[in-house]
């Protein structure tokens, strides 16, 4: 199958395939935002159509709704609250993170039942949860423990790469301090072309497929996983492109915190809750991290 | 259980740390050096044992005939199976496999199978109907940190001499798999394309300070962790960085190198050991041809005798009577007993199998094959005869 038209150049969705350029994000084309209320559409050429929407699961501490085109993933988090079972807590000066991944029945083209367990998902539950935990200040929260739930509604290629940047937005909104900001974003190679961000139909083409999690201002590479062969310097560059991606990705969650942020500044007449968002809104950063980070 | 792992004292990291600081490790190796590997096979094909450091995996692979997944109804199967030994750490548990277990079994199965190493097509029989399942089973018996590494090196060393018995399609139908026994015809040998060979790289120190092939001390105060996947062509197969301390790209891409160099280094080793297992296997075929000569051209006479008269009865009265006939003598009995060991006999047997199988071509070969396996007791009682003859010359 052509995944790259030969004529056109077009993926098989219509999207651009990506010469790896030092300027990605495109500065002589902004990326079209998009603002309808508190819900913010970006448009990249490469990349699918990014969606991301805070506070959509009411009785948890934070969550958020998390869309890269037809991928669908919502993330839930809870806590920092008591440790439930005394027993999984390791040390005690630091906050214990658990993470659940779960894919919906009806998340993929065959509604196969998928039993709660299985080595996939019991594998990508341990990667978003070690890739949460470095970003996590755990040492400001001895004692507790975060639980953090993410479940695939539908998936359409990327879906751990969704999870890690709805958990990203779930976990700001819970107000949890972070050190930085995770993306995640994929990259595969097909046609001799490095693609950004795979679809379904790409991904299940066999090639290789290279998922990224980035800490987005201290630009360094935490979630790293990659299948198929490649040779090295082609790897290189499909690297380098999946972490250009994670970096647009990273400016659009700043920009949904910012504009979730001045919605609930417009809302709260709490005195509470505006201490609170200010707190997250202090300069360009969203977290303050150098309050936090300087106390311990 | 994860509580129940060793955690180093505070002396402990700190003194693991500051050693690091200043480029040394707690066991006195190089950053870059891998600890001493040695790989060893069991008496059957299939079965590798490796030690890297104090780290010790069992590798077990077999294979069953079984029907293919729907969407590859012509390529086989491989799946890898774990197996955490309580023994091993404190924090393996018994019954279920841990996050751990699953973990590793993800990464080595990802770096066989996404990148083709072993050929599947080779191991269809009869497309949608039957193929070889080939499984691998992993036993962690002791945890001496970096347990991703041995394991693929087990994985390997057991995949590299698994032997799986011929098969051929026939019967009425022609869709009749008849499985022949490893003694009639030569097991065969999987395809393997490439080695791929994981390689571990431990991250300290905000990502700062790298070493290969963290020991289980280094283990318990790392803050990232790597595998890399490589080929000795240095193609990358797999990568698994399961979140950890973050490392800039240019970091990842010097580990990668040196993952590369090191590949080749384990691959040499690999294949070093395989194929002295393969000779010794080999010479030790080889070595028992002299003594069992003489008795095999009378072997091969009697059965020539038996394709001419077509008589497949005749063979099977002769035989109970030879027996007898030697047998009667208790002298040879009793020397029999004391002069051989089990081995002999057993490689004896099967020499003289192939030649008759070889002899009478492929049509009734599973018949004759078990005529043939059951008059063992014949071949035992014909060697001291033979001796005997000697000794009165």
């Amino acid at each position: 199958m052509e995944f790259v038209d030969a004529l056109t150049g077009f993926r098989v969705d219509g999207r651009r395939p990506n010469e790896v350029t030092p300027t990605f994000p495109f500065p002589t084309a902004p990326p079209r935002v998009t603002q309808s209320h508190s819900v913010l559409l970006l448009d990249f050429a490469q990349m699918r159509q990014l969606k991301g929407e805070v506070g959509v699961v009411a009785r948890a501490d934070g969550s958020a709704l998390f869309e890269m085109g037809n991928t669908r993933v919502i993330a839930a988090v809870y806590g920092p609250r008591e440790v439930q079972n005394k027993g999984q807590q390791v040390n005690s000066k630091e906050a214990l993170v658990r993470c659940e991944y779960r894919m919906a029945e009806f998340s993929t083209g065959d509604r196969r039942r998928k039993p709660k367990g299985d080595r996939r998902s019991t594998e990508i539950s341990l990667v978003i949860r070690q890739t949460m935990e470095a970003s996590i200040l755990t040492h400001l929260m001895p004692r507790s423990q975060i639980d953090i739930f993410v479940q695939v509604l539908q998936a359409d290629g990327g879906t751990r790469s969704a999870c890690i940047n709805a958990a990203t937005l779930a976990l700001a909104d819970a107000g949890i301090p972070m050190r930085d900001i995770v993306t995640s974003c994929s990259a595969g190679y097909l046609c001799s072309t490095p693609l950004l961000d795979l679809n379904y139909v790409e991904d299940s083409a066999g090639g290789p497929d290279v998922t990224v999690g980035i800490l987005a201002k201290m630009d360094k590479v935490t979630l790293l996983q990659m299948d198929a062969k490649l040779p090295m310097d082609t790897f290189e560059n499909v690297m380098e492109l999946a972490i250009e991606g994670c970096k647009a990705i990273a400016t659009y969650i700043r920009e949904t915190r910012k504009i979730n942020g001045l919605n609930m500044l417009k809302i709260a007449s709490h005195k509470w809750i505006t201490h609170r968002v200010k707190g997250l809104l202090v300069e360009d950063e969203w977290l303050c991290p150098v309050q936090w980070t300087g106390n311990s | 259980m994860e509580h129940l792992r060793w955690r180093p004292s505070v002396n402990e990291r700190e003194f693991i740390e500051s050693a690091l600081q200043s480029d040394l490790r707690v066991d006195g190796r190089h950053s870059f050096d891998f600890r001493k590997l040695k790989i060893s096979f069991g008496r059957e094909d299939g079965s590798s044992e490796v030690q890297l450091g104090e780290t010790h995996v069992l590798g077990y692979v077999t294979a069953q005939l079984v029907q293919p997944y729907r969407d590859r109804p012509n390529e086989g199967t491989l799946a890898i199976f774990t197996e955490f030994s309580p023994m091993a750490d404190p924090a393996f548990e018994s019954g279920r496999p841990g996050e751990s277990a699953i973990e590793l079994g993800r990464v080595i199965d990802r770096g066989l199978r996404e990148s083709r190493a072993v050929d599947m097509e080779s191991l269809c029989v009869v497309a949608g109907k039957q193929v070889w399942s080939v499984r691998v089973d992993l036993h962690i018996l002791d945890n001496g940190g970096n347990l991703i590494d041995a394991a693929n090196i087990a994985a390997l060393a057991a995949l590299s001499t698994f032997r799986r018995p011929e098969c051929t399609v026939g019967g009425d139908d022609g869709q009749q798999v008849i499985v022949h026994d490893p003694e009639v015809r030569d097991p065969l040998p999987l395809t393997i394309h490439h080695m791929p060979i994981a390689v571990t790289f431990a991250y300290f120190g905000e990502g700062n300070i790298v070493v290969v092939d963290p020991t289980y001390k280094e283990e318990a105060v790392v803050g990232g962790r790597m595998t890399a996947t490589i080929n000795s062509n240095g193609d990358i197969c797999a990568i698994q960085k399961a979140g950890g301390e973050g490392v800039m790209s240019s970091v990842v891409m010097q580990c990668l190198r040196i993952a590369s160099v090191k590949a080749a280094d384990i691959t040499s080793k690999i294949k070093k050991a395989v194929d002295s297992y393969t000779t010794e296997k080999a010479l030790k075929k080889v070595k028992r041809l002299p003594a069992s000569l003489p008795q095999k051209i009378n072997v091969t006479d009697v059965t020539m005798e038996d394709k001419g008269d077509g008589e497949l009865e005749t063979q099977t009265v002769k035989t109970p009577s030879d027996v007898q006939e030697i047998s009667k003598d208790p002298a040879t009995t009793g020397k029999a007993s004391s002069h051989e060991d089990a081995q002999p006999m057993l490689a004896e047997s099967s020499n003289a199998e192939v030649k008759i199988t070889s002899s009478s071509g492929a049509a009734g070969e599973s018949e004759e094959a078990q005529e043939i396996g059951s008059p063992k007791s014949l071949k035992d009682a014909i060697k001291p005869k033979h001796k005997r003859k000697k000794n009165k010359k």
